[in-house]
């Protein structure tokens, strides 16, 4: 078993603009993150020997357009959390001597969809047989399907609801690069145009263009590398299902349980070591989810742990520092960009940066609650 | 029959059985040979022990609204609002369908409140199970 710290991130970096970019291809968003972290991280292509991205045939496309030649390629595609499981994937291959170093790459042109990849379910699939027929309009109409099962069953209001958009705006203030940055008040919320009810705009993810790009290679190699290594101390990965009709339990993600805790116990760590958390927001009922199912809250509490202001600058469990989904960006596949704030806030580097921060858990899921994967980064080896 | 526009399934050899039975107004479930449970969607084989002894029956048509969201904006074949909900069948599997014959609002749907399946053609090929308020309720 890979050992704790036996992997670095040693380039880490995001497309140089974000939120509009007309101006590029999908394919660049990609190149533009990769290049940027090649920089960062002081390698060409030719040092790069294995190459991760999500989607059928993208490995071969990403590393043709940049010039590498690969020795291991993964093109795991779960949805937003396949970055989570490239970097567990990729540290188990350098582990394993399949390549020395990885470098994983997203792009996507959510907003202005030039050369973007289409999503329709193919009606002959379940998700085509079972879903589609009844009128969902991507994910605005599917994720939040659980949210009023939740509400009942733990007795949360759409004011609690309302507070994760509030704190996690509260943190985008802070970040020059976050889209919305403008406070706003449960009262905005609630008043904000309804999109599916329980849900309105302000707790729905932005929709923009993007990328971000990682390079990861073994620790013993890192202490090379012009910027401060972030150790890999462990990482998760489940799936559950594509359809979120079918889920186990409307309060609770079974993906979620698995690959939290699996991350934790492999690194080690208890619930009070982590000193910062980025869970993947692409709706306002993501945190609650995260923060349960990953044992921070008990079952029904993260609501109340959220309005009591324990995850909003200067509470004692940062969380989603960077604004999040909500406010930060999201391209479609957030969890490259929650992963980078990760190793911006252990390198020291972030905008809103937590003094002192030792260890960060990084929590994402793939389409709706169909798919997680967490890693837990430090910047000090164990 | 249902306004036009909505994406229409393509039923495949493992799920056949279940649009032939809504066609006729059944609404087939299978059973695990193993543990007797029902499951849903279709597939020739149990979820719950992977064993190929399985049954095709029809499930009494009863559920519970389990979740929903109401949708507001436009979409082919619907008027928004309009709601996107699950069902808990009595039997134990759930789907996802839309609430008939009932207001579109959070006062109307009740999660818990009682449901009847209710058998809505969408041309000649295909039928939807659709869900009404169950009758006496």
């Amino acid at each position: 078993m890979i050992k704790p710290g036996e992997i670095a991130v040693v380039g880490a970096a995001e497309t140089t603009k974000l939120g509009v970019i007309p101006e590029m291809a999908q394919i660049m968003l990609h190149a533009d993150a990769a290049l940027n972290a090649m920089a960062d991280a002081g390698l060409k292509p030719s040092d790069i020997d294995g190459v991760a991205c999500v989607g059928p045939m993208m490995p071969q496309q990403i590393a043709h357009y940049l010039g590498i030649t690969p020795k291991w390629v993964d093109g795991t595609a779960v949805g937003g959390c396949s970055f989570m499981l490239h970097v567990r994937h990729a540290a188990a291959a350098i582990s394993a001597g399949y390549c020395s170093t990885v470098l994983i790459t997203h792009g996507e042109s959510g907003r202005s969809r030039v050369a973007a990849t289409p999503r329709p379910p193919e009606p002959e699939s379940l998700n085509g047989q079972f879903e589609a027929p009844f009128g969902p309009l991507g994910p605005p109409t599917l994720f939040p399907i659980p949210v009023l099962r939740y509400m009942k069953t733990y007795g949360v209001t759409h004011e609690d609801l309302a507070m994760v958009s509030v704190v996690q705006r509260e943190w985008a203030g802070k970040n020059p690069r976050a889209m919305y940055r403008d406070p706003i008040t449960v009262e905005d919320v609630l008043n904000s145009r309804m999109i599916a009810y329980p849900f309105r705009i302000l707790q729905c993810c932005l929709v923009t263009d993007g990328g971000g790009a990682l390079i990861l290679t073994s620790a013993d190699r890192a202490k090379n590398f012009p910027t401060k290594p972030v150790y890999i101390l462990g990482t998760g990965e489940s799936v559950e299902t594509t359809m979120v009709s079918q889920m186990e339990d409307f309060t609770s993600s079974r993906a979620f349980r698995v690959a939290g805790p699996t991350a934790m116990q492999m690194a080690g760590i208890k619930h009070e070591d982590v000193d910062h958390l980025m869970i993947y927001d692409a709706f306002a009922h993501l945190p609650l989810y995260g923060l349960e199912d990953l044992g921070f809250c008990k079952r029904g509490e993260a609501a109340a742990f959220i309005r009591e202001g324990n995850t909003r600058p200067g509470g004692k469990l940062p969380l989603n520092t960077n604004g999040g989904g909500l406010s930060y960006a999201h391209t479609g596949m957030y969890g490259m960009f929650a992963l980078q704030e990760s190793v911006r806030q252990m390198r020291g580097t972030a905008p809103a940066q937590v003094s002192g921060a030792k260890i960060s858990v990084c929590h994402g899921v793939g389409g709706m609650f169909s798919a997680s994967g967490t890693v837990v980064f430090s910047n000090e080896k164990p | 029959m249902l306004a036009p526009g909505r994406a229409k399934p393509k039923p495949t050899p493992e799920t056949k059985h279940f649009w032939d039975g809504c066609k006729e107004g059944k609404l087939l479930l299978q059973r695990c040979g193993d543990t007797g449970k029902a499951y849903f969607p279709p597939r020739p084989f149990s979820p719950f022990t992977g064993t190929r002894n399985v049954s095709v029956f029809q499930a009494s048509g009863r559920a519970k609204l389990h979740s929903y969201v109401i949708h507001h904006r436009p979409v082919p074949g619907f008027t928004p609002p309009y709601a996107i909900a699950v069902v808990e069948l009595e039997e134990g599997p759930r789907m996802m369908t839309n609430i008939i014959d009932c207001e579109q609002t959070p006062e109307a749907l009740q999660l818990d409140m009682s449901l009847e399946v209710a058998f809505v053609p969408m041309d000649e090929e295909i039928t939807l199970p659709l869900f009404r308020p169950a009758k006496g309720a």
